[in-house]
Formats: C-alpha cells, sequence, structure tokens
C-alpha cells in the first residue's frame, strides 16, 4: 500500500445555526489517488475541501498530512498550506499580475526558490498547457478556460503533494469545460494526488480512482467508480445520480 | 479650576445662545435639503431621459455646481444678485438658493445613479407579466430605488449640515456669529473662552452628523441586496 | 445700472488674483500630499489592527468626518493658541486640510481594500502566503489601484474646501475677491474674475479624474470571475 497523504478523523464543521455541515467526516487519500466527491449542492464538500486547507476551521476531529497533524496550531498554517494546492471555482488569479508572475509569485515569495529556475519550469508547465504564448497576458484578457488553466499552473509551481479542486468548471462556458479537465485527466495519469470536487460525472468517472458521496455532511457512499455510477447502494445516491438522466 | 477658562460655556445663557445659533444653520440645511430632495428627484428622472440635449444640459448644469465651491457660489448670489436685482437679499436667503441648487445637482445625480443601476431585466420582466410602463414605474422600478437611495441621502443630509456653516461668512447670524460674541464680550475675564467656544462648536457639529452618518451607514448594510 | 465690465480693473488686478491663486494651488497641494500619507498610514494601523493606535484613529476619522473643515479651522486657529499652540494661517491651513483629507483618504484606501473579494486572500493562502505577504503583495496593490479614482475626487474635494481659508486670515482668492469688493464696489470683475480663478485650477483636474475614472473601470479590475 501506498502512503497516505492526506486523511481526516472525526473532522465536524457547523455555521452559526447549528446543524452540521460536516459531521464526522473519516478520509484519507494515498499517494498518486484521484478521489472525486459528488454530492448535491450544499452537502458540504467545498467546504470539506476548504478545511482540508486550512481555509476554514474545523470545530472538532484531526487533519493529518503525511500522518502529521495540522490543524491544531495556528502559527504554521500558511506551512502546511504551501504542501497543500488548490483550484478555485472563480479561478481567483491576481488581476495585478501578468501570467507568468501569478505562476511564479508564490514559488519565490513563499519558497524563495531560484529566480531562473522557477521561471524556466513555469514556462514548461505553461507550455503543457498550451498557454505559453499567452505568459505576458494579464488575466482580464484571458478566457474562462485559459484563466483555470492558469489557474492549475500555479498550483503545481508549488509542487504540491496533494492538489484540491474545488468545482473548477462550474463557473465556465461549456465549450471551455473540455480544455481544462482534459488537463486534470493527465495530471491524473501522471499521478497526482487529487481531492476532486466536481458536477461533471462523466469526468468524475474517467478520473476517479474512488469515488465518495457526501450528503448532508456525511459519507453515504465510498466506491469504485464504475460500481458507484452503476448501481449506487443507496436511496439517495440513486436519486442523486438519477437528476443527471433524463428520460 | 477658575484659569480653565471651560466656565464660560454656562454661564448666563450662553450655552443656549450657542444652539440657538447652531438651529439657525440646521434650519437653513433642513430647508435646502427639503427642496433638494423634491426637486433632485425630479432632475434625477429626467436625467434618465434618452433625449440626449435635455440629458446634455442636466450635465452641464452638474458639472458647473459641482466643479466651484460652495462659498464661490454663496458669494455669486450673495455679492452678486444683489447688486443686479437691486435687491438687498439676506445671507439666509442667498444660502438658501445656493444650497438647494447645489442639493438639487447632488441629490438628481444620487437619484439617476440609483435609477440606472436597476437592470434592464427588471424592466423587461414587469413588461412581460404584461403590466404598463407607469405600472412597472411604480411597483418594481420605483421600491428597489428607494432602497438604493436611502443611505446616501442621508449621507447628503451630513454633508448638507456641514457646509451650512459657510454662511457665517456672508454675515448670517449663527452658531459661529454667535461664539465669537460671546468670545468678545469675555474678553477681559476669560482669555481662553475661544478655545472652549470652539471646542464645544466642533462637538456641537459633531454630536449632530455623527448619529446621521451612522444611520446612513447602517442603512447601507441593512439594505444591501 | 450696470455698465460693462470694467476690464482696465480687471488686468490691474490680475497680480493679485494670480498670487491669491498660487497660493490656494501651494496649501492644497501640501494638504492632499500631506492627506494622502495620513490616510494609508490610518488605514494600514486599521487594516494592521495595531492595537491601541487602531480605535484612536476610529475616533480621529469620525471626529474629522463629522464635523465642517471651517469648524476645524476656527478651533486650531482661534482655539489652540489658548493653550499655547500657535500657528501661522498658512501652517494651520495645511493642518486643517490634512485633519480633513487624512480620514477622507483613509476611507478611500478602506474602501479600496473591502472591494478585494475575500477569495482573492484566500486563493493566496492556499499558495502558502503568510497574512503579512498576502496583504503587501495582493491585496495593497489591487486596493490602491481601484482607490485613484476616489484619490482624484478627494483631491478635487479638497482643493474646493481651501475655500474658506479667508476665514483664518489666509489671502487666498476669496479672500482677495472680498476685499476688492469692499473697497471699491467692482462686485461684478471681482466675481468674474474669482470664478475664472477657480475654473482655471479646477477644471483640468477635474477632466483628468474623469480619464482616469474610465481607464480603472475599463482596465476590468476587481471582475476577475468574468470574461
Amino acid at each position: 500500500m501506498k502512503q497516505v497523504i492526506l486523511e481526516t478523523a472525526g473532522l465536524t464543521k457547523s455555521f452559526d445555526k447549528g446543524n452540521a455541515v460536516l459531521n464526522k467526516i473519516d478520509f484519507s487519500i494515498h499517494q498518486g489517488e484521484v478521489v472525486v466527491i459528488v454530492g448535491p449542492s450544499g452537502c458540504g464538500k467545498s467546504t470539506f475541501l476548504r478545511c482540508l486547507n486550512l481555509l476554514e476551521e474545523a470545530d472538532s476531529g484531526e487533519i493529518l498530512l503525511e500522518g502529521k497533524l495540522i490543524n491544531q496550531e495556528k502559527k504554521n498554517v500558511h506551512k502546511y498550506r504551501e504542501q497543500i494546492g488548490m483550484v478555485f471555482q472563480s479561478y481567483e488569479l491576481f488581476p495585478h499580475k501578468n501570467v507568468i508572475d501569478n505562476v511564479c509569485l508564490a514559488p519565490l515569495l513563499v519558497q524563495k526558490r531560484n529566480k531562473d529556475e522557477v521561471k524556466e519550469e513555469a514556462l514548461k508547465l505553461l507550455k503543457r498547457v498550451g498557454l505559453l504564448e499567452k505568459a505576458e497576458s494579464y488575466p482580464r484578457q484571458l478566457s474562462g478556460g485559459q484563466k483555470q488553466r492558469v489557474a492549475i499552473v500555479r498550483a503545481l509551481m508549488m509542487h504540491p503533494k496533494v492538489l484540491l479542486l474545488d468545482e473548477i468548471t462550474a463557473a465556465l462556458d461549456p465549450e471551455m469545460v473540455r480544455e481544462v479537465l482534459q488537463v486534470v485527466l493527465e495530471l491524473a495519469k501522471e499521478g497526482m494526488t487529487m481531492v476532486i470536487v466536481t458536477h461533471e460525472m462523466e469526468f468524475a468517472r474517467a478520473v476517479a480512482d474512488r469515488v465518495i458521496f457526501l450528503d448532508r455532511g456525511e459519507i453515504l457512499e465510498e466506491e469504485k467508480p464504475e460500481e458507484f455510477f452503476t448501481c449506487p447502494r443507496t436511496e439517495r445516491a440513486k436519486k442523486f445520480l438519477n437528476t443527471f438522466h433524463y428520460e | 479650576m477658575q484659569d480653565m477658562g471651560i466656565q464660560v460655556l454656562f454661564e448666563g445663557i450662553n450655552f443656549q445662545r450657542l444652539l440657538a445659533g447652531l438651529m439657525v444653520s440646521l434650519n437653513l440645511a433642513l430647508i435646502s435639503m427639503a427642496f433638494s430632495i423634491v426637486l433632485g428627484i425630479v432632475l434625477g428622472m429626467i436625467m434618465t431621459v434618452k433625449n440626449r440635449l435635455v440629458r446634455l444640459i442636466c450635465r452641464i448644469y452638474l458639472e458647473t455646481v459641482r466643479i466651484m465651491p460652495q462659498l464661490v457660489l454663496l458669494f455669486l448670489v450673495y455679492f452678486g444678485a444683489a447688486k443686479h436685482f437691486g435687491v438687498d437679499i439676506s445671507g439666509e436667503m442667498a444660502a438658501v438658493i445656493v444650497f438647494t441648487f447645489w442639493g438639487t445637482a447632488e441629490m438628481g445625480d444620487l437619484v439617476r445613479s440609483a435609477l440606472i443601476s436597476i437592470p434592464k431585466h427588471q424592466y423587461e420582466s414587469g413588461y412581460s407579466l404584461g403590466m404598463t410602463k407607469l405600472q412597472v414605474y411604480i411597483r418594481i422600478i420605483l421600491p428597489q430605488t428607494f432602497r438604493r437611495l436611502l443611505p446616501s441621502g442621508v449621507n447628503l443630509l451630513t454633508r448638507m449640515i456641514k457646509t451650512t456653516s459657510l454662511v457665517v461668512l456672508i454675515g448670517v447670524v449663527e452658531v459661529v456669529k454667535v461664539g465669537k460674541q460671546i468670545i468678545d464680550a469675555s474678553r477681559y475675564e476669560n482669555p481662553k473662552a475661544a478655545l472652549w467656544i470652539y471646542g464645544a462648536i466642533f462637538f456641537l457639529y459633531f454630536a449632530i452628523c455623527f448619529p446621521i452618518s451612522r444611520l446612513s451607514a447602517v442603512l447601507e448594510r441593512r439594505l444591501k441586496t | 445700472m450696470r455698465g460693462i465690465m470694467d476690464y482696465s480693473f480687471i488686468v490691474e488686478n490680475t497680480p493679485l488674483y494670480l498670487e491669491a491663486a498660487l497660493l490656494t494651488i501651494k496649501i492644497a497641494a501640501c494638504g492632499i500630499v500631506g492627506s494622502f500619507v495620513v490616510g494609508i498610514v490610518c488605514c494600514l494601523i486599521r487594516e494592521l489592527k495595531i492595537p491601541l493606535l487602531s480605535p484612536l484613529v476610529q475616533v480621529y476619522i469620525e471626529l474629522s468626518r463629522n464635523t465642517p473643515l471651517l469648524i476645524q479651522l476656527f478651533f486650531l486657529y482661534f482655539g489652540l493658541p489658548k493653550l499655547g499652540i500657535v500657528w501661522s494661517s498658512e501652517a494651520c491651513g495645511i493642518i486643517g486640510l490634512i485633519f480633513l483629507g487624512g480620514s477622507y483618504m483613509a476611507e478611500g484606501f478602506r474602501t479600496g481594500i473591502d472591494n478585494v473579494p475575500k477569495i482573492q486572500r484566500e486563493s493566496a493562502y492556499s499558495l502558502g502566503l503568510t497574512g503579512t505577504q498576502t496583504f503587501w503583495k495582493i491585496i495593497l496593490p489591487q486596493a490602491i489601484a481601484t482607490s485613484v479614482p476616489v484619490f482624484c475626487a478627494n483631491s478635487i474635494f479638497l482643493l474646493k474646501e481651501t475655500s474658506v481659508f479667508s476665514a483664518v486670515a489666509l489671502a487666498d482668492l476669496m479672500y482677495v475677491t472680498k476685499d476688492l469688493i469692499g473697497l471699491y464696489y467692482k462686485t461684478d470683475e471681482a466675481l468674474l474674475m474669482l470664478v475664472i480663478a477657480y475654473l482655471i485650477i479646477l477644471l483640468p483636474l477635474s477632466l483628468i479624474s474623469t480619464w482616469i475614472e474610465r481607464r480603472v473601470r475599463y482596465a476590468g479590475y476587481g471582475n476577475t470571475g468574468t470574461l
């Protein structure tokens, strides 16, 4: 068995109203594994990702990165985030910096790496996602799909141990979804460890090693994709999957 | 304590006199504000018409008023009008004219921007339900406009109150003028009077404007949709 | 009852207005630069939540924004000397303008900061940036860019506010005008020159500010979510 990269034990989170958004989640992901989390809106999947990246503070429970507890101390939060990459639905490129500066900022500032080496790597990655000629462009000059590919590169530049993708195609026009998901599929093939929240079921099926069905803050199913998508065990999962079919 | 001089505020009816002086400026502000609201709403609606000439004229009016310091406008009316029309208009009169002229422009612009901030879809969805133009305007647009207008309108009131402090410079007897009289009268027995009187006036203005601007901020947060 | 303008009077007194206009510009320039500095410092103090100073700044901002400049000047010029703090008219004008303008600038910057979406901050955090790094590298540059139009508007506002300086015996444009009206009854001429002087100062500024506002708006700052 490969090394466990990220795991949670009894992770619980509730917002002010008191009912739990996440209820005692036990979760783990191994080196090179791709886990896709699906579930109805409001089921807590985004919150779960945000907790993993310590953007939300969990009420109780533990989060371990390579076996080390990371959600108890306040001080070194940025040290852990540095090792966990995240891509947001709304891209969130920095509008005052061009593409190359966007992707080089954190490696230079946070990891204090060598400038030439960072730039070389950035250009290599941009080339891979087909955006080499956009290196000097500003975010406002890019399409949504291009911005999202830059955002993925930006996260990859940090050499994260695990990459969290939060509905990264939800804000995109349909014709741009493909170009972004293609990048993710390739990353999966190369053995990138990823936790993906998505509404694209075909994509989930293609990319996932394991599918987690989250509903009302609880993990109801955890299966191989073929099994989950062909014969889900719970009623709620069946109902959820049915919403994607039209008779 | 005798050389602190703070007692000047409480000697005789000094404090009441200051308050009465403040009421003079406040009255001017409220009267001008009332006129400005009414005229500003009309102006704001006119500014959204399609006719380019009308819009241009409104724009020129707005920019003219905005570019000049209010005190210059006061001088123009107070000194200029007195000479040309042979009428000796009082400082109060000049103040109401100028502040209404200015307030109408500011209010008009607020109304205009509130009106155009309503998305076109709101009109269209109203029409698509079979409502008439007037019905859409009254039932759909105006209520939303009002919500957007309220905070900035309240804020304009504080600006109006602060601006009316200028009237002392064209000879209106208001709080600063009264303050000066008190300071002059107690020059010998209380040389520090100026500190306390001007300090008191400063805090009187604050006591009036602060709650109003808090209200504006609260409204802004509440009505944000 | 009213003749044509007395042009020789206008020509004769132009130097007076020129001098007054230069004084106005000088004081306004000092006041605007000072306000900018005070504004940024205040904004930083509040944003970084520096204890003790932060509530103090809050009090200053409320006092400054909720009182008229004229009253602030009277207090500075006639009130404070009684405590032994004596300034020249000019110093008083500049200090008064900075006292007023500092809070407006601070509020402008703060709005700029508030307008940077929260998720921008999170996106910087997710790359491992610390709070301080995020503020200086990500939030502040965006905030300053979006507050340029506010800064322009505030500058024009402050320039206009200088018109009350005659009240503290500064020989500015209003002062000269009032003087000429009082001395020679040349009301029309004096008022005309007053208006022209302010137009010459304010019109270019206003046009530049409109131009900058357009540029910033079309630069598409802040709305990263849409194409």
